[in-house]
């Protein structure tokens, strides 16, 4: 399985090279679906501060070529399409994302931790991260950047479907701490051309649903500042994760509707390691989660075998 | 979706332009417009929030000794002694910081804590105001009934401890708590008033993206709990904390459903004096229920006697040295014999059970001291067992009485309050360090996954030795008189008997899975 994703990295690679733009090639599953939904002058223009040096109609007609090089991309489609039909669920903690809603305190807990601890913040402060600006990539409903803002950073959430961004407004809105939080329709790598930087980056469950896990550790990495932090977290791509998050948690226990994940998708850890490495972040530390069916509660641990989470540092 | 739209709410007008730039993908026909007002509005509209002075973190209903350990105890957290606390009690003790005179005679308003409960308030540095009153540690504790079969002794020092817990006097303890927050720089506000109904303002749990909110209803405190006052106040806040007792008004009005039934029994409460110092704890199971003597300090004991409610009120209204009499009968020879103590030659049919014996199992019956005479009023309460089917829902938390009310017959019934108020506060923490919404379920089910057990055991426990007392029959009076033998030659179980009262386990049997 490792030698045929990495076949086919090589191959988008080559195909990089013969002249498409690079950069939107990663996330050409998610254009496609938003262009289906939006005129591309929305998508473009969305976040009002930033520095308005995108070239609309270039992008367009670049996307476009993409479109015919593309390799089929029907099931990122479907995938993107069963995210948009639950949006409205996001917040229903026993909805269709409870299991989400309680990995948050234990993924919380590890960025909280390793933050405080690579920026020097007080541990017992209940808002150690003042003063931070902090990216969620794909952030869904904002179930992660919430408590994020709550702990004191700044906090911009992007997510590429437009219905989970206003959903995520509307939630964030209804209290004050939370309603600071800038969350713009984009992606990683249009960030990047608008040249942002953040203290951290945080992409959790997210690289297992991109195209081209390579160039999106490359777009995450464009986004951290020097010294900064980027926080991924994932499934491994190992036996036990087929039993566990597809097999237990889609077909058996109904936790995720089916077709959520793709194994082939996965990535195991020294593969991430490996591709933030060459995007010139080091991972310092890692950590799995681990659930106990007999309280209900996932927590910490050394396990790594089924979703893990990694914290690296970007090299100046 | 239907938003309730609070009146009260100053709104910018130039806050719409906000909301407008916040909505990234419809801002293409307004890029212009919205480029130029956005800093000055959004300053404005982070303003309106922080101006308002009725919108707290957390709001206690009922400032009792539970709810005011609570407030304590969130002060004396790092995470959350930022917290904004309201509570809400119209009892006018609250405001004045009350001395109580040494020369005071002891109140018979009691508590019996336990070692766990001294360790909870050393934690949030209340027991330092504790100790500056009367209070009284015992180490040593004896129960027998009527039938004369059998007795227990308790030492402290069966389980190389040196107390078996502290009788303290409420008033004490409340005005020990209050101290104790007043010399923090918390922010808390006292209500002095009643709470007369409470709103949760709608959430978001089943946000549609279709709907299109007006400016005004974002604007509105939608993820609060209003809550009104019988003075006509108002205030919000994130979560509403119950700890308004037995009757609890948050209860009610939050729909918590609860099971129990009334005791047929009172209990009537008093001080009494003795001629010498008493530091042990005596309980002598009768008929009508059991009679408790409980050191205080100073020579003075309180009694607490349970029985039918006729009798309860005839012994309140007798004069004081008939009172005085029948108390010395009902713990001394009344009702039935004294157990016979096991003399060190006999031959005792538990040696080889006994393993590392107990230093108690050895002691000898003794008659409590005799009461010489009353030293306060007489006060007659009535029992009964209650319980809330849940602990929490949205926004809404019970603690101490207002969850659980329990026969006083092991001194529990503050003490498992007292938990409820550690518990909570440690889970509130707990969800500050990961940015959690307080008033979420979620979090708070948390408390309550931890505490429904525990309390609902004990209560259990304490029901059981109810109903397994009231019962005059041969049979069960042999089968309690070995349970009397059992505890006091058994040694593992006498000290798991001591360990669970005294709070240091939570549940009476080792269960790994659950604790």
């Amino acid at each position: 399985m490792g030698s045929n994703s990495i076949s086919k990295m090589a191959a988008r690679h080559l195909r990089i090279l013969s002249g498409c733009n690079g950069a939107l090639l990663s996330v050409r599953f998610f254009s496609d679906s938003t262009l289906a939904q939006e005129p591309i002058a929305s998508t473009a223009i969305d976040s009002a501060s930033v520095s308005p040096s995108i070239n609309t109609a270039e992008n367009h007609s670049q996307l476009n070529n993409n479109k015919k090089h593309s390799a089929p991309s029907s099931l990122k489609h479907a995938e993107l399409a069963k995210f948009s039909a639950i949006a409205d669920t996001w917040w229903d903690s026993e909805g269709p994302y409870k299991p989400l809603h309680a990995l948050n305190p234990t993924r919380l807990a590890f960025i909280r931790s390793t933050l405080c601890r690579h920026f020097r913040k007080d541990p017992y402060s209940a808002r150690p991260f003042e003063g931070l600006n902090i990216v969620d990539v794909g952030c869904g409903g904002g179930i992660l950047s919430e408590p994020l803002a709550r702990m004191g950073a700044t906090v911009t959430g992007i997510d590429a479907v437009e219905k989970n961004i206003k959903i995520a407004r509307l939630h964030a809105d209804l209290d004050p701490e939370t309603s600071t939080i800038e969350y713009c329709c984009t992606t990683a790598e249009k960030l990047v051309e608008e040249q942002r930087k953040f203290d951290a980056v945080i992409a959790s469950e997210v690289i297992e649903h991109v195209a081209d896990p390579a160039e999106f550790c490359k777009s995450l990495s464009a986004l951290t500042v020097s010294e900064g932090a980027t926080v991924i977290s994932t499934i491994n791509r190992s036996m036990r994760a087929y039993a566990t998050a597809i097999i237990a948690a889609e077909h058996i226990l109904h936790w995720l509707p089916k077709g959520t994940h793709q194994w082939s998708s996965f990535l195991t850890p020294e593969e991430l390691v490996l591709i933030l490495q060459r995007a010139s972040i080091d991972v310092k530390e890692m950590a799995g989660f681990v659930y106990n069916p007999l309280t209900g509660r996932w927590s910490l641990s050394d396990d790594i075998s089924v979703n893990f989470i990694a914290f690296g540092t970007k090299n100046s | 979706m239907n938003r309730i739209i609070v009146g009260r709410l100053s709104v910018n007008v130039s806050g719409l332009r906000v909301l407008q730039r916040s909505f990234c993908s419809s801002v293409a026909e307004k890029a212009s417009s919205s480029n130029s007002g956005q800093p000055s509005s959004e300053s404005e509209v982070k303003q309106s929030f922080t101006n308002n002075d009725d919108q707290y973190d957390v709001a206690v209903v009922g400032g009792g000794m539970v709810g005011m350990a609570l407030a304590c105890s969130l002060a004396s957290m790092p995470l959350t002694k930022h917290l904004s606390v309201a509570i809400i009690d119209s009892n006018p003790a609250l405001g004045k910081s009350n001395f109580i005179k040494k020369e005071d005679p002891p109140d018979p308003r009691v508590s019996t804590v336990t070692p766990a409960t001294i360790s909870f308030f050393k934690e949030i540095g209340a027991w330092q105001y504790v100790q500056q009153h009367r209070h009284a540690y015992f180490d040593k504790m004896q129960v027998w009934d009527y039938t004369g079969l059998g007795y227990t002794k308790y030492n402290a020092r069966d389980v190389n401890k040196e107390i078996l817990g502290c009788v303290v006097e409420n008033k004490v303890l409340h005005s020990s708590l209050l101290s104790c927050m007043q010399n923090t720089e918390f922010r808390k506000t006292i209500y002095p008033s009643r709470l007369t109904s409470m709103a949760l303002l709608p959430s978001s749990s089943s946000i549609s993206v279709d709907s299109t909110p007006s400016a005004t209803t974002l604007f509105t405190k939608g993820h609060l709990a209003k809550l009104d006052l019988s003075d006509g106040k108002s205030l919000y806040a994130k979560l509403v904390v119950g700890a308004d007792g037995g009757k609890s008004r948050v209860r009610e009005l939050a729909g918590f459903k609860t099971t129990g039934w009334s005791y047929s029994q009172n209990a009537i409460i008093c001080t009494v004096e003795h001629n010498k110092e008493n530091y042990c704890a005596w309980q002598r199971f009768l008929p009508a229920g059991p009679i408790a003597l409980l050191p205080i300090g100073d020579n003075f004991s309180n009694i607490v006697w349970t029985m039918n409610p006729k009798d309860a009120s005839d012994c309140k209204s007798m004069n004081e040295d008939d009172f005085v009499k029948i108390l010395n009968h009902a713990l001394d020879y009344g009702y039935g014999p004294h157990p016979k103590s096991i003399s060190s030659g006999s031959v005792d049919m538990f040696s080889w059970f006994r393993g590392d014996a107990t230093l108690s199992a050895k002691e000898c019956f003794e008659v409590p001291p005799r009461v010489v005479k009353l030293a306060s009023e007489r006060m007659v309460f009535p029992l009964s067992l209650k319980h809330a089917n849940n602990y929490v829902s949205k926004r809404v938390v019970l603690i101490g009485d207002a969850a659980h009310t329990v026969h006083p017959l092991a001194g529990q019934g503050v003490n498992l309050g007292f938990g409820d108020a550690s518990t909570l506060s440690r889970i509130i923490a707990e969800g500050i360090a990961v940015g959690a919404d307080i008033g979420e379920v979620s979090l708070l089910k948390k408390y309550e996954a931890e505490r429904k057990p525990a309390n609902i055991v004990m209560m259990a426990v304490l029901d059981g030795f109810q109903k397994a007392y009231s019962v005059d029959f041969g049979p069960l009076n042999i089968l309690r008189a070995a349970a009397f033998h059992g505890a006091q030659y058994i040694s593992p179980l006498k000290r798991n008997i001591i360990s669970y009262a005294s709070g240091e386990q939570r549940l009476p049997l080792p269960l790994p899975l659950f604790t």
